[in-house]
Parts: structure tokens; C-alpha cells; sequence
């Protein structure tokens, strides 16, 4: 294992300590506290039931558009499909102009320069994946450059997926070194880096993975590719956001979650942003510390958003498909 | 052995091939004409409107997608099944409408040859009000008729089976897909239909039956942007003028209300077949 990266100097004794040779990384990733499955699942499952109305709902609903990352990841992503997805993401319901825009667009890295393009003269974030997404199974050279690419065409987020393969079979020092690489790779660029929970199997693994990746440099931890199911669940995203929690607590440093995959309805959104408050604080309910990766979730936020103010249900014929 | 209690009823929604209960977990109590009570009804919310329009609009590409012989061979199918349940239905007729065993017995026959008549239509519409128009040029002009979309139907509130069949079968058998308030007072031959249409070949979504106040949930029927048209057979007197005003703020097509319930006993003719079709033309070369 290299050196620790310097995003984690100036941590606190026992966290330092972790990151000092894969043996005391192994024996901290080990230490954590198991988690309890079916608390976890019955607190989520609990905190879904909390209903949330008129002014409040408005609120979230605008909250949340203010915090998707607007993402096509498809093979048959062109450069005019990303130029629609941007004006969307800048003004996402161009009947209303006082809907927010959203966090950030997320694409492919050989689409980044078509979205700086697009987006110039906006705060919208141009989010890259990156490190052979979404397997990341190449070598790590190939990672760093696919990472130094979209960097230099001007994202100003890179969305890295951990080696699952690696962090499974136990070999904790190598992923660590991988995230701390790209960290270093990706420069100013926020880091966000993807676990995969649909492949990690337990609760306590997606545990480990958080911490593994925040003591490496994460800006952000995010659940999962999207490309596979199951992606981001309730119970998954609390295990994450106590993770950031307790970073915060053991370091003062406020990290942020990104759920992606598999939320598609208002609903659900609100669920997050209800699990955000209550299991997080407060403090990570801004587009800085919560994201959603989506991209059908928007059309559903603005249709509710129109429902919610025009005392009627709206419909897909009236927001953009994209 | 004669002291045997029946078993009372409480029914749910059917939404999307499924019968969930309502979302509002109200149900209210049927009785037939003499105040007698014949079984609970699940109670539909707003949101279970919502929910049905997303199951229909979520089986109108199938539906409509499908060829017209085929929709033809469905709902004739759905006759046979109607066939198997007439008694049934003559019970639940005699006790909600209140007649005797024998005209009960012939409205149920009735309502089948309705739906026999609407079946046999799916594939000849399209000759009667389609035409190949003639025009000054090279090219073929023709008109067709297609499904306008999701239709909300305010079914009849006093014929129960025979005018639910009139309205809802020429609906769906031009390729629309409907979300259905039954009537109010008189449900249960509607209900008993629903679970004749999940045991057939109907695609799950192509008709929601919902039971509930007509009241509350016509105006968000009637108002919902999604719903492409509305039958307003069954609506409420006092609220048919709002009905028509909610629908025309998103330019739906309207089947408005009459003054008084039809007969449904007279025989059709495809007035309504016609209600719920859009008229498409197609201009094609025609070559050398």
C-alpha cells in the first residue's frame, strides 16, 4: 500500500492509524460495528411511511430537482441527446422558469466537451464516470488516463467505481490505492465514488466500502452504477448516510451521499430526503451533500411539482421526454 | 345446517390487472333496493384515480398496438366468460335494480349480445368510418380511425350491467384503454365484471373499474391531464357544467351527459364507437 494520500492528513489519530499499511486498514474496515439487517430495513421501511404534505412536499420536490445529477449513460449517447439533456438541466420545466436548475449533468467522458459547451456560463456541475464504468475492470493505467480525460475536457466532477472484484476478495490496500490515485488524477474535480452495493452483497460490506472510501479521499460515496439491479435501495442509503454521519462526528468533514439508479417517482425521492434529515441532519439536505443520480425521476418531480400547484394531475405529454 | 352465515363480501378496486384495496383504505356498504345489505364496496380515493389512469396509459400502446381481428377475438372471449357467470349476474341485477328473476335473466342476455355486437366492430370501424379520399394528385389519400388514448367513463348510476356494458365495450373495443367509476349505489355486477376481465385475455391496465362517490372522483377524472377523454354518462346533474369546464382547461374529448339515462335496451348504433376516435389521414406516392 503507498503512502496515505493528502486528503487524509490532519484526521484524527485512530483514522490515520487505518490508513498506515493494509494490515491496520483490514483490522479497521473489520473493527466497525456490524450491521443490524433487519433494524436497518425496519427503520427505513419506517421512516417511508412518513407522509408529507402541501407546502412541505412543494418544498422537497423542489429541493430534490435542485439535486439531481441528470445522467445518460447509454451506448447510443450522441452529442445532440447530451445538448437536450443540458437545456433540460437548465431549465427543467420551461413553462416555469422559477423551478430550479438541476445539481449537475452526468455523462460519459468522451461527452464531457459537449456538455461544458452547453452548460457554459451556468453553476451546473458537468459529472464525468470514469475509470472503465461501470465494470471498472481494466488496468489502472487505462483508469487514470479515462479519469485524466474528462477532467481535462472540463468536468468538474468525476464519478469513479470502486474494484469490486478487489475490495471482495479482501484486498482492501489495492482499492484504497485506486481511489487515492484517482483522487490525486482527478485534481480539483469532486470525487465520487461509486460502491456498486448491488454486488457488495451485505449490509456490512457496503459499510466498509463507505469508510474504505471516504479515508481514501471520497468527496462523495455513491450506491451504484445504475447498470445494475438491484441499484440504490432505502436501507442501502442509510447504512451510507450513518457512514457520513459518524465521518462527520470522528472529523468535523461533511461528506456527501449520491443514491442513483432505480428512482424514478417523487415518492421515493421524498423518502430519501425524509431518510437524509432524519438519519444525516439537516445539514445534508443541499445539492452540495445529496444527489440523485436519475433521469426519469425529473419528468416525475416536475409533473407532481405541476399537480401540486395546479390542483390537477398532470401527465407525460406535458414535460420533455428525453 | 340452515343456520349457515354467508360470507359478506368486501370487495377492491381493479387497477392495472390487479385488485388492490383503496389506497384511502375506505370501503362503503351495498345494499339492493330494500335496504338490505349485500356486501362491501372498496371506497376509491383520488389517488387511486391517479393510479388507474397510470395503468391504463401504461396499456394503451398493447392495446391499441394490437390488431383490430385480435381486440375482435379478446373481447368476444370475454362474452364466453360473461356467458359462464350469468347467474351471477342475474342475482346481483335482481337484488341492486330491484326486478324480478326473468328480467334480470334478459338483461344479463342483453348485456352479452352488447358485447358481442361491440366485439364483432373492432375490425369493420375502420371500413365504415375510414374512406380512401379522393384527391387531386399523385398520391393515395386515406383516413383512419385511431384510439384516442386513455377515456375516463362516469358509468351509468341506475342500469348497472346492461349500460356499464354499452358505454365501456365501444371504448376499449376501438383500441382505447379506460378507467371506469362504476355506478355509486349499484356496483357489484360492475365488480363482478372486473373479475370476469382478469380471468380473460384483456390485458391487465386496459380497464380499471373503480368504485367510490361518483362525486369525488369525477372532477379528478375529469380534470387530469393525462385522461384523453371522458364519458360523462354517469356524471352527477349538479356537477355535469364543472365536469365539462375541468375537461375543456385540458382539451379533452367529451361525451356529454343526457338529460336523462338512455335505454339501453334500444339497439346501438356506433355513435359511440365514433365518441372515442380520432380521425388520421395518411397522403402516400403513388409512384409511377
Amino acid at each position: 500500500m503507498s503512502s496515505p494520500p493528502t486528503a487524509s492528513t490532519g484526521l484524527p489519530p485512530h483514522l490515520s492509524d487505518a490508513t498506515r499499511d493494509e494490515t491496520s486498514l483490514r483490522r479497521f474496515l473489520h473493527g466497525l460495528p456490524g450491521v443490524d439487517q433487519v433494524g436497518v430495513e425496519q427503520r427505513a421501511a419506517g421512516l417511508a411511511t412518513r407522509s408529507i404534505k402541501k407546502a412541505s412536499k412543494l418544498w422537497a420536490i423542489d429541493t430534490a430537482i435542485s439535486m439531481v445529477d441528470l445522467t445518460t449513460l447509454e451506448g447510443a449517447d450522441t452529442d445532440g441527446k447530451v445538448r437536450s439533456l443540458c437545456a433540460k438541466a437548465r431549465r427543467p420545466d420551461p413553462e416555469r422558469p422559477e423551478v430550479p436548475p438541476v445539481a449537475a449533468v452526468c455523462v460519459y467522458p468522451d461527452l464531457v466537451p459537449t456538455a461544458v459547451e452547453a452548460l457554459r456560463g451556468t453553476d451546473i456541475n458537468i459529472a464525468s464516470v470514469s475509470t472503465a464504468f461501470p465494470s471498472g475492470r481494466s488496468s489502472l493505467p487505462v483508469k487514470i488516463a479515462d479519469t485524466e480525460l474528462a477532467v481535462a475536457a472540463g468536468a468538474t466532477e468525476v464519478d469513479m467505481v470502486i474494484d469490486r472484484g478487489a475490495f471482495l476478495s479482501g484486498r482492501y490496500g489495492q482499492v484504497f490505492d485506486e481511489i487515492a490515485t484517482i483522487r490525486r488524477a482527478s485534481g480539483e474535480a469532486h470525487l465520487k465514488v461509486i460502491l456498486e452495493t448491488g454486488e457488495l452483497v451485505t449490509y456490512d460490506n457496503v459499510r466498509r466500502a463507505s469508510w474504505l472510501a471516504m479515508l481514501a479521499g471520497a468527496d462523495f460515496i455513491k450506491t451504484s452504477t445504475g447498470k445494475v439491479s438491484p441499484a440504490a435501495t432505502l436501507p442501502v442509503t442509510h447504512v451510507m448516510l450513518q457512514a457520513v454521519r459518524d465521518w462527520h462526528t470522528a472529523t468535523g468533514t461533511v461528506l456527501g451521499v449520491k443514491p442513483a439508479g432505480g428512482i424514478r417517482v417523487t415518492k421515493d425521492a421524498i423518502r430519501y430526503l425524509v431518510a437524509v434529515h432524519e438519519v444525516a441532519g439537516p445539514q445534508w439536505l443541499t445539492p452540495d451533500k445529496f444527489r440523485f443520480g436519475a433521469s426519469s425521476l425529473l419528468n416525475d418531480l416536475l409533473m407532481q411539482r405541476r399537480a401540486q400547484l395546479d390542483g390537477h394531475y398532470s401527465g407525460p405529454d406535458y414535460v420533455t421526454v428525453d | 345446517m340452515s343456520d349457515r352465515l354467508t360470507v359478506a363480501k368486501t370487495y377492491k378496486l381493479y387497477v392495472g390487472g390487479a385488485f388492490p384495496r383503496s389506497e384511502s383504505g375506505r370501503s362503503y356498504p351495498v345494499h339492493d333496493t330494500k335496504g338490505t345489505f349485500l356486501a362491501n364496496a372498496a371506497q376509491a380515493s383520488r389517488k387511486d384515480v391517479r393510479e388507474a389512469v397510470v395503468a391504463a396509459r401504461k396499456a394503451v400502446g398493447g392495446w391499441s398496438g394490437a390488431t383490430a381481428y385480435n381486440r375482435g377475438q379478446v373481447l368476444y372471449r370475454v362474452a364466453e366468460l360473461l356467458e359462464g357467470r350469468r347467474e351471477q349476474f342475474a342475482a346481483e341485477i335482481a337484488a341492486s335494480e330491484g326486478v324480478n328473476g326473468k328480467r334480470a335473466q334478459s338483461t344479463v342476455d342483453a348485456a352479452i349480445d352488447r358485447w358481442v355486437w361491440y366485439a364483432g366492430w373492432t375490425d369493420k370501424i375502420a371500413t365504415v368510418l375510414g374512406a380512401a379520399n379522393p384527391v387531386a394528385g399523385p398520391y393515395f389519400s386515406f383516413s383512419v380511425p385511431e384510439p384516442t388514448g386513455v377515456v375516463g367513463v362516469l358509468a351509468p348510476q341506475t342500469s348497472s350491467l346492461l349500460g356499464l356494458v354499452s358505454v365501456l365495450a365501444p371504448v376499449i373495443a376501438t383500441g382505447n384503454t379506460a378507467v371506469v367509476v362504476t355506478s355509486q349505489d349499484r356496483p357489484l355486477p360492475a365488480i363482478t365484471l372486473s373479475e370476469v376481465l382478469a380471468t380473460s385475455d384483456v390485458p391487465g391496465g386496459v380497464v380499471n373499474l373503480l368504485t367510490g362517490r361518483t362525486a369525488e372522483l369525477a372532477p379528478w377524472l375529469a380534470s387530469h391531464a393525462d385522461v384523453n377523454a371522458v364519458d360523462l354518462t354517469g356524471a352527477p346533474e349538479s356537477l355535469a357544467a364543472d365536469l365539462e369546464r375541468a375537461c375543456a382547461g385540458t382539451v379533452k374529448r367529451v361525451l356529454r351527459r343526457r338529460a336523462t339515462e338512455p335505454d339501453w335496451t334500444e339497439t346501438p348504433d356506433i355513435s359511440r364507437l365514433r365518441a372515442f376516435v380520432e380521425t388520421k389521414t395518411v397522403w402516400h406516392p403513388k409512384g409511377r
